[in-house]
Formats: structure tokens, C-alpha cells, sequence
């Protein structure tokens, strides 16, 4: 193959991330539901015409797609008979190349001249797809029928006209089915901008040229995670990740994550996690590769994303354990949660390799939490969503940052604001989870709290979270960021969540309350190395108390804020003759 | 009688130009920009150009001085009086982090958190008061931050924008002790429901207010000392000027003044040429803004983030920024691929080019190589062509296996016309406009050396180059009218709006920007208002905007409605209700016409185009080098045809025309060219 010019090439390849682009911008301001809207809950990208190998894909994407829409769209390709222009099939099956059932794919063949030149595919997280909880998030579901309706690849447009007898199946299967419409419309009409886009790149650059940029460009993301990957040493390195439970048996589930590095080669062995499990923390084989794939792009974020960036990264099946759920196992928490679990058994097992590079573990929990119930006022059902986010952990960079989102998404919150004219709920209080970033020479970053209450009526409380257990971990001698926690106070009376961060179905009345705290994240490098003016900055704006101060970084502030240095080296010289210890939360 | 003088302060310069009514006389200054204080370099620009203070009518001030304060954190301390349990709100933001990939990165709240003090209050969401104002806890909390020596103030409750009693009752309260004037309410800024971007907005404004008003009246002061006895007008970020007088109040307004009078000026200019429908591009050193004018206004948006979670929601010239001017640098991945930008050489060490040791290839470098750019500005540095040669042949040619470091510049100029291209998209096409429905207006001193590239990559025929590229943010100050923005959230399904009280609002709105303008006493020959409608479909959260008349009917604003959306997303959507989200009035002061076809000194021109050729070299084209006439642009004469190549100098940029186009110059001495689109079709 002869060589494409350089120039040729960098145009093509930003002209394939325009109309990604140009998808993802479409899709987010037309969209109804917020979770895509807002919480950018969606992806768009370009395929390969016969193996589904990922192209080009959206800058704004959600990360944990990164991965899974190219598996997603190999199975509709494999099962799609006589494709035709204006198709448009919808998918949302978990264990064809999915991740639960809310993600909902749209994949539409892409015709050039008469011929099959690639796929465009979209992903948009609905807000409920049916099943036994409002939302999807059912923290007792045994099957993945009790979460929600199940769609093979079907034909949802033919050839462009939309197809109303799988509308109606769809529609009556769902929740809040009149604003659907509208996504449904949303997500399709993307997929022309991203064709009328594909079309005129095409007809200014011809169709040979495009495709050997396509190929040059796939060899050239896999060059440069190669040499990523030559920077770290070779050898074993191994890293656990727990998630609280399962939602149905309390026990916690280990991720043990095996990586080896061989020259510019990574192999991904979690042979030895958990077996399934009973609840809907099991994990799809096409989250548990995106998760890996997300995490090294986190770690190395400057090699552009198509196929050839994964080519490197060999993961091995890891059959047996809840990383690789086959049907029907319930996986709702696939995405939400035991992804985030994977990336962070990554982050802790590659940090000895190259700490100049890493962080310790951020909260990595999507904080699902939802109230669904009947407002008197307004004689109307309501389903109420809730995300939050948490503390990072700290690096070599400096101090982790608070409030951030889950390292799967890019979500915005929903102002609070908003909520409180849409629900009958008023929020008490949304503050810093004071002392939740784990101590480290860079400490973590904090946690929030929130507090609900409700004004009227009755409703139901539902909670997909994670780290109640055990909070995010530090690295490098740093502490544990602190854990989640949800209590929900009926009639004055607290209830805790048996399994701290899953529940669903907690009565919630007239006045009741909910306080969730997030996760702060995990602490970097020994807490005593901590710059003693940092840590009196720390205490001065209530990040930590004294006490704190003393205890986790062996800083004693006296009576005017300022630090004694002399009690200050002498309790560092103690804590760190203890290092040895482990340190609790 | 009449002198008008606007007074733009840039990064690097101080640009100044001086309109005299009677004369018919245009003068330019520039100056070096006084970053410490920008008022030494607004005085000395007023020198340069020659005038006494005294005999100026009106001086329009664009200025980065917020803009600037506020990038590099030089604010003032301020402290936050919010509803009880929310004090963290402005620090824990909306929960993102600043890049998609990569965990790592900071935020620092403008207010730290010891700062942030609550007081006992609570609005409910319809407006109902559910918690009345603890007086006690306001002034406790003010006296506290007094005591710590903090000199501007927010209050910010939740749901002030549906009902401001309190906060207004807490103000009361604030201001019987507070020794100044800086007291921000965050719904007086602006009243739109988002608690973080309310938030944010009335944060930033108290952070920069000090300094805008510490600056302001030392340059009204400075002036005044020097004779001049009129009031100052200052540029605002939604293209309008203010008095300075009252500026200082809504500090935040000033945050995107420079790139906005840019704006204002192409839409002046674009018009008295007989352009509406503009797409602007306005490269400067480390970046390339671009915009788009409709039916001869700017578009405004109020949801301009000017970085990492610093929202700033209120109404301003829709301007996009990308990391693409003549001193990015050009390098190359890891991947072996050619990238250009966003680093940037800066001013200083700037490009090699420039002498002044850089040692990057950069845009202009490119430009230099390609023989686009004059070799003589070279002449009095050690450095020579051969050492930007060398320095492109090591650095990209050869790595890449290119054939000539040539053909390196090329690359380079072509990567960078992409990125830019890409810009203009999002401007137009991804907002539901053809690009080749309008013209391209390139400024700022690169604008017009890529124009013609660009314009061709996106099928746009005609590139408007105005007199004088280079100083078109100065421009846009003196032919900018009064301008105040106004809105109302009302966030109801259009089938429970009640279009009286829509109306009424609107009313109120005028009537508040009409009392503005006669309090700011300045001179202003018509009044315009615009309404406009944020918009969307029930249970969306994004809006579109549409205009309006203040007595709409339902049904025309559902159609018209239906119809913005229809041109936007192509989609419809009779099933789902509309919702009336905010309202929008802006109230504009025109000021007096200007005349802009003196911007060239008329002595300068000759009359026939020969006479204004200085030379020729041979420029590098698409497929190699040709040789091509330069021409003194100043000196060509008005109304003449020219067929490309060409390349035409002026002091403050170089236009270029490419082989196939061909152009005009105007009566006003703009450049129209003719882009020959056949090979974008």
C-alpha cells in the first residue's frame, strides 16, 4: 500500500471526528431525556463496514462506549439481512455486544455510491426501558427480565420511514412512553447529520483515499499506545477492586486484575474475580473489555481512539466470574458501577509500574439514586433521578478534584433548582463531604452530601451506589478516600441500607428524609509529606478538622490556625515509624 | 464638532481610532499594550493619535481588564452569603471534571470556602416563602467577612429568579453596614433559574467589580485631568456600550468585550457593503475566534463557559475560540501524525520569524517559507529564510518523509485551515446555516493570509476584507450602539402561558433599558428593542431561541417555534407540548452613523492599479511556486478589478488571492473576492 501523505491523512482523520461530532452535538440538543441531555449519557461513532471496528468516534462520547458500540455494532452486522439505505436498527440487548438494557442502540447502514461504505451507530441512555423498578436500576433482579424489555436488532426504520408496530411494542413496554417520541426522533435524525456529513468528505476526498486513511489511521493510534506501553517496565503487576455486593447476597465481590507487560504489549488476566453472582452486578464481556479499554485511555489520554488503539491491549476472557455474565444474568450495574470497579482494579495495579503517571483510585460510583411516587399536588406519577459525584484521587499533579463525575461518564448534574419545580421534594442541604478526601502528600478530593426531603405524598427510594464498604483506595502510602452513605431517616427513625450503598423499594413518607454522602477519593504518597501550609489552607476552610489534621497528616494547628512546627515534626516522626500499620478509614 | 475615538486594549497592543465628522479624517494609533495598568497605554494611544483629550466628543473603551483579571485570578476578595446548606454549591459545581479522558486537573472556587457563610432562608420553587429571612444571621455573617477584610459581596439564594424578596431583604441588610457599593445579587444579574450558573455569574461579577471600577475611574479621572469632559462609554460582551458610570454594576457584561467589538465592526462594515450574512474569523497570534452575523446581527448566546466550570450566563456575542493562530505550533505526535496548535509561541519567544528566539515552527513561519509573507520584516534580525528552511526541513519535512520543507508549510497551513474549517462548521452548519449562503469576513492580522483557503473548503463564494483588518476591534467600539439586555425566567407549558403576562413582562423589561439609557445620558438618535424566547419541548433541558414580537399569539410563537426547530434538527414533534423558558428583551440605544469609508488615508491611493504594484515574488500555491505580483494595498485605487494570484500588504496584515479568484475593492475600500468554489462544489 502506498503510503497516504501526511496532510491527507490529519485532514481526514479531523474530517471523521467532525462528523462524529457533528452526531454528538445533534443528538445532546434534541434529546428529552437527561440523562442525555445533561449527563451527556450518549455516544456517536463511525464503523467498519464488515467487522464493526470502531472508525472514528464523537470527542464528547461517553467513555465507557468507547468499547462497546463497536462489539454492539459486529452483532447487529452479523445478524442484519439485506441492509438498505435508510435502515435504522435498534438494539439493546446486553449480551450482544451491550451494557444494560437502558443503553439504547440506533445502527444504520452507510451507503456511498451504491455501496456499503460503514456503519454510524448511537447509543442514548433512556430513562426507563421497563421492567420492575422505574429506571432500570433494580437492586434485586435475579433475571434480566425482571429489568426491563430485552430488543434483538430489529428494523426500527425502513428505509427511513419508522416502522409503528415496533414503536407500539416499544412504547407500551415503557415508562414515561409520551416523551420517547422525541428521543427516538433525536437519536435517528443524528445519524442523517452524521450521513449528510460522511457524504460530502467523501465526495471531496473519494471514496480509495478515505479508506486507506481509515487503515493508516487505525496502524498509527495502535504505534502510539504501543509506545505508551514500551515506557512501562516489563513485568507482573496485580491490583483488587471490591464492589459492596451484589444487591441480593450481602458479600463483596473482588475484581482481581492480573496485568502483565511484555515490550509494548499489555495482557489483561481477571481469571480469579468473583463467580456470577445472584444480583445485577454482573458485567457483559463487551463492558467488562470497554471498562479496560476506558482505563487505559484514562491513563495515556492523548492516543486517539479507533480500533487499532485497543490493538495492544489483549484481554483474556475471563469466563466463570461475574465479569463475563451470560444470559440470563442481571446486569443493570454493568455500566454504573462494576465498570468503574475494573478501571480502578487497572489504575491500582499499574500505579507501581508508572506512578508519575497514575492516581490513586477516584470515587468511581455513579450514585444512582431514585424516588418514584405519586405527587397529590399535581395528581401526577414522577420518577426522580439522582446522580452525584465524588472525590478524585490525588497524583503526582496535585490535589484530586471534588465533586467529580464517574470516571465511566462526563455528566452534569441537575440543578437543584430544577428538581425541586419538577418533584415534591426539597433538597436541605448539597455541601462538601467534609474530611472524605484521602489523606496524601496529594490528597483526594471531596465527597458531597445531600439531603432530600419529601413535601408530600408517599414514594419509593431505589439506590444503585457503590464503595459503602470500603472507600476508594489510596496509593503510595496515601489513605483510603471515605466511604458512601445513605440514611434514610422515617418518622425520625434512621434506616441504613442493609447492604450500605443497594436498596430499593425503602418507604419514604410525608417529611421523611434521605442523606446520601458520596465517596471522597484516594489519598497519593505518604500524608506527612503533605506541604504543612496545604494542610493549614485545608483546616482553615473545614476540609478537615484539627484533630484530623493531626491524626492523618501529623500537622498540629494551634489556637490561631497556624501550624506549630515543632509538635508538628515530632508527631510526623510518630506517624511515620507507624507507616508499617494499615490505616482505617 | 464631532470626534469620536475608540480605544481597543489587546493582549500585545492598544489599538485607537479617531473619527472626525467634520474633517472627514480618520487617524490610527497603536501602541504597545500596559498590562499593569491598561489606562498608560489608553492615554498614550490618545497621544500617539494626536488629539487633545479635550476636543474629543466620545471615547469607547474595549477592555481585557476583567477578562484578564480574572484568567490570571488578580481578583478582588470577595466573600457569599447563600441559603442555609448550601455554601458549597459554587465549589462542588455540577459534578464534570475538565477533560473527558484523564482524572487529573483542579478547580478553585473564586470564593474559598471560609468565605462562604449561610443565613436562615428558603424560597420554595413556585415562589412561595418557606423560610423567612433570618436578619440576625445576615448580619453576622457580613460583619464576619468584613472582618476579614473582604471588599465585595454576593448574595445568592435559591430561587431568587422566581422570587427575590429575600435576597433584596438580605441586600437591605447588607448595605446598612457595608462600607461600598460592591454588592452583588445574584438574581439582579441575572434572574434565570440554574443555581450554579446564577451562581457563578453573580460570583465572577463580584470577583472583577473592584478592579473594573478601581481602573475605571482612574482612566475617567485621568482623562478628565487632560481636559476631556465627556462621559466614557465601555464595550460589553453582547456588543452594546455602557456608560462607565454604570458599568462597574454588572462588571460581568465586560468579560468578552474585545472579542465582541470585533464582531460588531464586521457587522457594521459587512452591511454598508451590502453583506447581512457574515461568518467571521478573526486570527490574532495564539488563536482564531469566529462568529455569525444573521440579517446583520451578531448571534448572542448565554451560555458561554470561559473555562473550566466558569459559566457565565449572561447574554453575549456567540463567539467560538479555537487554539489556531499564527504562532501555534506545528509538531508532531507520537503517532507520526502533523499537529498544529494549540500551543502557541506567543509574543514572546513568538515565531522564528519574529527574531526573537523562537525556535518552533509556527503558522507564520509557514507563511514566511511559502513566500506569502514579506522577507524585509526579517531584515533587521540575524534571522534569514535559510534558518526557518532548516528548522522545518528537521522538525517536520524530514521526519515525515516529505520531499521538501516546502511542502512542510504547506501541510502545516492546510492542518491549520482544517481546524478552523472546523470551527466555522460548528458556527454555521451545526446551528442549521449553509456557510454558502454567506460571506467569510476574516480580520485581526491573520485572518485575511487563510481566508480565501478557508472559504474555498467550505464553499463560501465571497471573502469581505475590510480597510483595515487589523484594527477591527477598535472599529467596532465606535460604531457600537448602547446596548442592555434583560431576562425573565418563566419555565411554563405554552398552554398554561399567559401571553398578557408574557407581554407585561416584556413591557417591564423595555421600560427598564429605556430608563437605563436616559439615566446614562448618552446621545442616542433611535431606541430598538428585540424579544426573544428560550424555548423547548417538555422534558427537554436545552433550549432554542426564537424571535419575537412582545404581543405574539400562542399560536404564531408555537409556530414559530416549530418551525426554528424543524430548521435546526430537522425534526417534529406534534406530540409533545412546547415550554416558554425565558424571556428575553434587548433594549439598543443607535448611536449616530459613522462613516468608514475614510479608514484608508486617501492620500495614499492611487489611481490606477499598476501604479500600486510594489514587486513580485514567487508564492508558493496549491502545486507549487508561481510567481505573483504584490501590491501596496493602501494605494490601490477604489472600484478595481483584480485576477488572482496576489499578494497585497497593508501595515496591519497581508491579504492573499489565489490563482483561480479574482476581486474588487469597494467604494469603502473593502476587498470583495470572488472564490472560485468548483472544487468544493
Amino acid at each position: 500500500m502506498s503510503s497516504l501523505d501526511p496532510v491527507t491523512l490529519a485532514v481526514i482523520q479531523s474530517g471523521l471526528q467532525q462528523v462524529c461530532n457533528e452526531m454528538d452535538l445533534a443528538f445532546v440538543r434534541s434529546a428529552f431525556s437527561p440523562v442525555i441531555s445533561e449527563a451527556l449519557d450518549r455516544s456517536d461513532g463511525i464503523y467498519h463496514p464488515e467487522n464493526g471496528d470502531l472508525i472514528s468516534q464523537g470527542e464528547l462520547g461517553l467513555p465507557v462506549f468507547v468499547g462497546t458500540m463497536q462489539f454492539g455494532t459486529k452483532c447487529v452486522i452479523e445478524r442484519a439481512k439485506n441492509a438498505k439505505a435508510g435502515d435504522v436498527y435498534i438494539v439493546n440487548d446486553p449480551y450482544l455486544g451491550g451494557t444494560h438494557l437502558m443503553d439504547v442502540r440506533f445502527v444504520k447502514p452507510f451507503f456511498y455510491q451504491g455501496e456499503l461504505f460503514a456503519w454510524l451507530a448511537n447509543t442514548g441512555h433512556w430513562p426507563d426501558t421497563g421492567g420492575s423498578v422505574p429506571g432500570g436500576f433494580s437492586a434485586s433482579a435475579t433475571e434480566v427480565e425482571q429489568e426491563g424489555l430485552r430488543l434483538p436488532p430489529v428494523k426500527l426504520y425502513k428505509e427511513g420511514v419508522i416502522d409503528k408496530e415496533i414503536l407500539s411494542i416499544v412504547l407500551s413496554n415503557i415508562r414515561i412512553a409520551d416523551q420517547r417520541i422525541g428521543d427516538i426522533k433525536a437519536q435517528a435524525a443524528a445519524l442523517t447529520v452524521g450521513e449528510k456529513r460522511f457524504e460530502v468528505l467523501l465526495e471531496r476526498y473519494g471514496v480509495q483515499t478515505v479508506k486507506q486513511a481509515i487503515e493508516e489511521l487505525r496502524e498509527r493510534a495502535a504505534q502510539q499506545m504501543r509506545a505508551c506501553i514500551n515506557d512501562i517496565p516489563d513485568g507482573e503487576y496485580n491490583g483488587s477492586a471490591f464492589v459492596d455486593s451484589d444487591g441480593v447476597v450481602d458479600k463483596p465481590l473482588e475484581i482481581k486484575m492480573k496485568i502483565r507487560c511484555e515490550g509494548t504489549e499489555l495482557y489483561f488476566d481477571m481469571s480469579d474475580s468473583s463467580p456470577p453472582c445472584l444480583g445485577p452486578m454482573n458485567s457483559v464481556i463487551a463492558t467488562t473489555r470497554s471498562s479496560i479499554y476506558l482505563a487505559m485511555k484514562h491513563i495515556f489520554p492523548d492516543v486517539p481512539i479507533n480500533a487499532g488503539t485497543f490493538d495492544p491491549l489483549h484481554i483474556h476472557d475471563p469466563k466463570g466470574t461475574f465479569l463475563y455474565a451470560e444470559y440470563p444474568r442481571p446486569v443493570s450495574g454493568c455500566a454504573a458501577e462494576v465498570s468503574q470497579r475494573i478501571a480502578e482494579a487497572v489504575f491500582v495495579a499499574l500505579v507501581e509500574a508508572i506512578p508519575n503517571k497514575l492516581f490513586a483510585a477516584p470515587a468511581g460510583t455513579s450514585g444512582n439514586f431514585c424516588l418514584g411516587g405519586v405527587d397529590p399536588e399535581k395528581d401526577r406519577p414522577y420518577v426522580m433521578y439522582v446522580i452525584s459525584g465524588g472525590g478524585y484521587g490525588g497524583s503526582n499533579f496535585g490535589d484530586g478534584i471534588s465533586n467529580g463525575c464517574s470516571t465511566i461518564g462526563i455528566s452534569k448534574t441537575t440543578p437543584i433548582e430544577v428538581m425541586e419545580q419538577y418533584y415534591p421534594v426539597i433538597f436541605e442541604e448539597f455541601s462538601l463531604h467534609e474530611g472524605s478526601g484521602g489523606a496524601g502528600k496529594y490528597r483526594g478530593g471531596f465527597g458531597v452530601n445531600y439531603k432530600i426531603r419529601l413535601q408530600r405524598g408517599e414514594a419509593r427510594a431505589s439506590m444503585v451506589m457503590d464503595h459503602g464498604r470500603t472507600g476508594p483506595l489510596g496509593v503510595l502510602g496515601g489513605a483510603n478516600g471515605g466511604v458512601n452513605r445513605v440514611v434514610i431517616s422515617q418518622n425520625g427513625v434512621d434506616y441504613i441500607p442493609p447492604h450500605l450503598s443497594k436498596d430499593q423499594d425503602i418507604e419514604v413518607n410525608q417529611n421523611d428524609t434521605v442523606r446520601v454522602s458520596t465517596p471522597g477519593g484516594g489519598g497519593y504518597g505518604n500524608p506527612c509529606e503533605r506541604d504543612i501550609s496545604l494542610v493549614q489552607s485545608d483546616v482553615k476552610r473545614g476540609y478537615y478538622t484539627e484533630l484530623q489534621a493531626e491524626e492523618l497528616f501529623g500537622v498540629c494547628i494551634d489556637k490561631s490556625g497556624k501550624a506549630n512546627i515543632v509538635k508538628t515534626n515530632k508527631k510526623r516522626k510518630i506517624l511515620i515509624e507507624n507507616l508499617e500499620k494499615p490505616r482505617d478509614e | 464638532m464631532s470626534r469620536i475615538v475608540g480605544v481597543d486594549v489587546g493582549g500585545t497592543f492598544t489599538d485607537l481610532i479617531i473619527l472626525d465628522d467634520e474633517t472627514g479624517t480618520v487617524k490610527i494609533a497603536k501602541v504597545p499594550s500596559t498590562p499593569e495598568n491598561q489606562a498608560f497605554g489608553v492615554l498614550s494611544a490618545i497621544t500617539e493619535g494626536g488629539v487633545q483629550p479635550a476636543s474629543i466628543h466620545t471615547i469607547v473603551h474595549g477592555t481585557t481588564v476583567t477578562t484578564n483579571a480574572l484568567l490570571e485570578r488578580k481578583i478582588a476578595k470577595c466573600g457569599l452569603i447563600t441559603t442555609l446548606g448550601f455554601r458549597d454549591s459554587l465549589e462542588l459545581g455540577r459534578r464534570t471534571r475538565p477533560n473527558p479522558y484523564g482524572l487529573t486537573g483542579s478547580f478553585e472556587c473564586l470564593i474559598p470556602r471560609e468565605r462562604r457563610l449561610e443565613a436562615s432562608e428558603r424560597i420554595g420553587a413556585n415562589g412561595q416563602i418557606i423560610t423567612a429571612l433570618d436578619e440576625n444571621d445576615v448580619r453576622k455573617a457580613a460583619q464576619r467577612l468584613l472582618d476579614m477584610g473582604v471588599d465585595s459581596i454576593v448574595i445568592h439564594f435559591l430561587h431568587s429568579y422566581v422570587n427575590d424578596t429575600n435576597e433584596k431583604h438580605a441586600e437591605q441588610v447588607v448595605r446598612e453596614i457595608w462600607p461600598n457599593d460592591f454588592i452583588t445579587r445574584g438574581s439582579a444579574v441575572m434572574s434565570e433559574f440554574r443555581e450554579y450558573e446564577r451562581g457563578t455569574t453573580a460570583m465572577i461579577n463580584a470577583a472583577i467589580q473592584p478592579v473594573l471600577d478601581n481602573y475605571i475611574k482612574k482612566l475617567r479621572n485621568e482623562l478628565k485631568d487632560r481636559g476631556y469632559v465627556h462621559d466614557l462609554l465601555v464595550m460589553q460582551g453582547n456588543g452594546g456600550t455602557v456608560s462607565s458610570k454604570l458599568i462597574s454594576e454588572t462588571a460581568v457584561n465586560t468579560v468578552m468585550s474585545g472579542p465582541a467589538s470585533g464582531v460588531m465592526a464586521a457587522a457594521y462594515t459587512a452591511k454598508s457593503a451590502g453583506y447581512d450574512n457574515v461568518i467571521t474569523c478573526d486570527m490574532g497570534g495564539t488563536s482564531c475566534d469566529v462568529a455569525l452575523i444573521k440579517n446583520g446581527i451578531p448571534q448572542v448566546s448565554s451560555e458561554l463557559e470561559i473555562e473550566y466550570a466558569m459559566p457565565i450566563h449572561v447574554p453575549m456575542v456567540d463567539v467560538r475560540t479555537i487554539g489556531a493562530g499564527g504562532g501555534s505550533i506545528a509538531a508532531i505526535t507520537p503517532a507520526g501524525l502533523l499537529e498544529v496548535g494549540p500551543e502557541s509561541a506567543g509574543a514572546v519567544p513568538g515565531p522564528i520569524c519574529y527574531g526573537r528566539g523562537g525556535v518552533q515552527p509556527t503558522i507564520t513561519d509557514a507563511n514566511m517559507l511559502l513566500g506569502r509573507l514579506n522577507p524585509e520584516i526579517m531584515a533587521n534580525s540575524d534571522i534569514g529564510l535559510d534558518k526557518i528552511i532548516d528548522i522545518f526541513t528537521k522538525k517536520i519535512s524530514e521526519p515525515l518523509g516529505l520531499n521538501s520543507p516546502e511542502e512542510a508549510a504547506a501541510a502545516i497551513i492546510q492542518i491549520a485551515n482544517t481546524k478552523m474549517a472546523g470551527a466555522l462548521r460548528i458556527v454555521s452548519l451545526a446551528r442549521g446555516h449553509d456557510p454558502r449562503d454567506f460571506a467569510l469576513f476574516p480580520f485581526g492580522g491573520a485572518g485575511p493570509l487563510h481566508a480565501a483557503a478557508l472559504a474555498r473548503e467550505l464553499g463560501i463564494p465571497k471573502v469581505l476584507v475590510p480597510a483595515r483588518p487589523g484594527i477591527t476591534n477598535a472599529v467596532g467600539c465606535v460604531v457600537a450602539d448602547v446596548r442592555h439586555d434583560y431576562v425573565n425566567t418563566i419555565n411554563k407549558s405554552l398552554v398554561e402561558a399567559n401571553m398578557e403576562e408574557i407581554s407585561a413582562i416584556f413591557t417591564e423589561q423595555e421600560t427598564r433599558g429605556q430608563e437605563t439609557i436616559n439615566a446614562e445620558g448618552i446621545e442616542v438618535e433611535d431606541i430598538i428593542i428585540f424579544h426573544d424566547i428560550d424555548m423547548q419541548f417538555q422534558g427537554q433541558t436545552h433550549i432554542l431561541t426564537v424571535s419575537v414580537n412582545k404581543n405574539i399569539t400562542k399560536r404564531k410563537l408555537h409556530d414559530a417555534f416549530a418551525s426554528a426547530y424543524w430548521n435546526r434538527f430537522a425534526v417534529e414533534l406534534d406530540e409533545i407540548r412546547p415550554v416558554v423558558v425565558n424571556l428575553h428583551t434587548a433594549v439598543i440605544g443607535k448611536r449616530k452613523q459613522v462613516e468608514l469609508s475614510n479608514l484608508m488615508d486617501i492620500k495614499m491611493r492611487t489611481n490606477r492599479i499598476e501604479k500600486a504594484q510594489t514587486g513580485a515574488r514567487l508564492v508558493w500555491f496549491e502545486g507549487g511556486r508561481t510567481e505573483t505580483p504584490i501590491y501596496n494595498r493602501e494605494a490601490m485605487p477604489l472600484e478595481t478589478t483584480l485576477q488572482g494570484p496576489a499578494i497585497l500588504e497593508q501595515s496591519d496584515t497581508t491579504v492573499i488571492m489565489e490563482p483561480k479568484d479574482n476581486m474588487y475593492t469597494d467604494i469603502f475600500g473593502n476587498i470583495i473576492m470572488n472564490i472560485d468554489t468548483e472544487i468544493t462544489k
